[in-house]
């Protein structure tokens, strides 16, 4: 009985169903994949997937009305945690969304918006395939070819203060950091549920990882 | 690195059937949905639309049903539209499995249901159609309109003001079909894709009248499109999304291949 428990966060929005589908897909016979909105779950899990889309207020109102902001915390803090997209984005200390919106602050840093002025022909959202760099190793990126593609859609996009925990980065008129990572936390703005294969592999990387 | 246009086969669904577009004579069965959405995934499409066109509540039903299982099996952008006129239509669809919806006629008949939409689930997954025919006549300065029930009915609409409208409302993304140029095999409306592409923000697919790879190009080069989408090449076998997305990088245009 070695069955392993991931908690797909359910804050009510975004397109859960995509992300329990695509972790489902990747899942072993020993690995349950739970779309959850307990905050006991979330506790009892061994892995946590926090997905995400909408906007960062009604995101954060939602995790506080749920009960869930703090396992979802304390979960980023000790166990194997995916983000994706406003599952990335609410990880920060604050996000100019929404004319302000303070976020769980596990890792330092804003979310702003795009300021595409000076590229009159690039278009928001930024909504496509584009390519990761990846800056660091990762266990996450195992089989992921550099400069692979990722389905992306947001307007909105994330810096740290410590560059450290840029791992990926890609360019839309400005350079950005797409995917964080800190110990258990790995947090990505791109939607690898909707990737095909290469975000398929790293959700079969996520589900054999340990947080280390 | 930067973004790639995206190519985006469009499957006309009927009581869970693939055919081929309405505006042809003679209606050829194209498959089963999820193994068409599965070959053209395994082609590299970029996103897949569905266009719902059951009139029949049960052919809803079965669509519903369809898109669970296509979700649950291709993981890529997946778009519904067709009969999209209440917020409960686009929850039933999100929770089935589709990223976005596209409004059509509801937004004629009720903009503001456009910002409900986009209020209640993210611009990120609501796809504005936009149905336009040229009405300006030879030598006159270029004009279009917007038209319902497959070109049929005038509504009077400025189709560039309606663009910039939707945009305004929140739309996340446009997808604009020339109604002249639907069916004909003769390229995109690339003036009237120009015309809203250099107007708006928001990312604009462009759609009708594709009938070889060349058009795909032209939608980009000369329409501005961010993404091309095309049916009838696609499904009985002239092309692959592949060979499309070759003949695009051939030229000049970044895909993801």
């Amino acid at each position: 009985m070695n069955q392993k428990l991931v908690a797909v966060v359910d804050y009510g929005m975004g397109n859960l169903r995509s992300v329990s589908k695509a972790a489902e897909h990747m899942a072993d016979s020993q690995t349950r994949i739970v779309v959850t909105q307990d905050p006991q779950v979330i506790q009892d899990a061994d892995s946590v997937i926090f997905p995400g889309q909408g906007a960062a207020k009604a995101c954060m109102q939602a995790l506080r009305d749920t009960g869930m902001a703090e396992p979802v915390k304390q979960a980023a803090q000790e166990k194997p945690f995916l983000g994706i997209c406003m599952g990335l984005q609410v990880l920060m200390s604050h996000s100019n969304e929404n004319n302000g919106v303070d976020c769980l602050d596990l890792i330092k840093g804003k979310v702003s918006q795009f300021d595409l002025s000076g590229h009159p022909a690039l278009k928001m959202p930024h909504m496509g395939w584009n390519q990761i760099h990846q800056t660091q190793d990762h266990p996450l990126w195992h089989s992921i070819a550099q400069d692979s593609r990722f389905y992306f859609v947001h307007s909105f996009y994330v810096a740290p203060e410590d560059k450290n925990t840029i791992i990926g980065e890609t360019t839309h008129g400005q350079t950005f950091p797409a995917v964080l990572s800190a110990h258990n936390l790995f947090a990505i703005q791109a939607h690898p549920e909707k990737s095909a294969d290469v975000g398929l592999q790293l959700f079969k990387n996520f589900l054999s990882w340990n947080g280390h | 690195m930067s973004l790639a246009k995206r190519i985006i086969p469009c499957l006309d669904v009927d009581n869970g059937r693939v055919v081929k577009g309405v505006q042809f004579v003679d209606i050829r069965d194209a498959g089963n949905p999820v193994e068409v959405a599965k070959r053209y995934d395994e082609q590299g499409a970029d996103e897949i639309t569905f266009l719902d066109i059951s009139a029949t509540h049960e052919g809803r039903g079965t669509t519903i049903h369809m898109v669970e299982e296509v979700a649950s099996q291709v993981f890529i952008p997946l778009t519904v539209g067709g009969g999209i006129r209440k917020v409960e239509d686009i929850r039933t669809m999100l929770n089935a499995g589709a990223d976005k919806v596209s409004i059509n006629s509801a937004a004629i008949y009720n903009p503001d249901f456009v910002k409900e939409a986009c209020d209640a689930f993210g611009s990120q997954c609501i796809v504005v159609a936009i149905d336009a025919k040229k009405v300006s006549a030879e030598g006159e300065p270029n004009r279009w309109e917007i038209f319902t029930h497959g070109g049929r009915k005038e509504t009077g609409i400025d189709a560039i003001e309606w663009a910039l409208k939707m945009e305004s409302l929140g739309a996340g993304e446009l997808l604009v079909t020339s109604m002249d140029k639907d069916g004909t095999k003769s390229g995109f409306d690339n003036a009237l894709m120009k015309e809203i592409t250099s107007r708006v923000k928001i990312p604009v697919i462009a759609s009708g009248g594709v009938g070889n790879l060349q058009h795909l190009v032209d939608g980009v080069k000369e329409g501005g499109a961010e993404a091309v989408l095309a049916a009838s090449i696609f499904h009985f076998g002239q092309h692959t999304v592949e060979e499309a997305k070759q003949a695009m990088a051939a030229q000049g245009i970044e895909v993801r291949l």
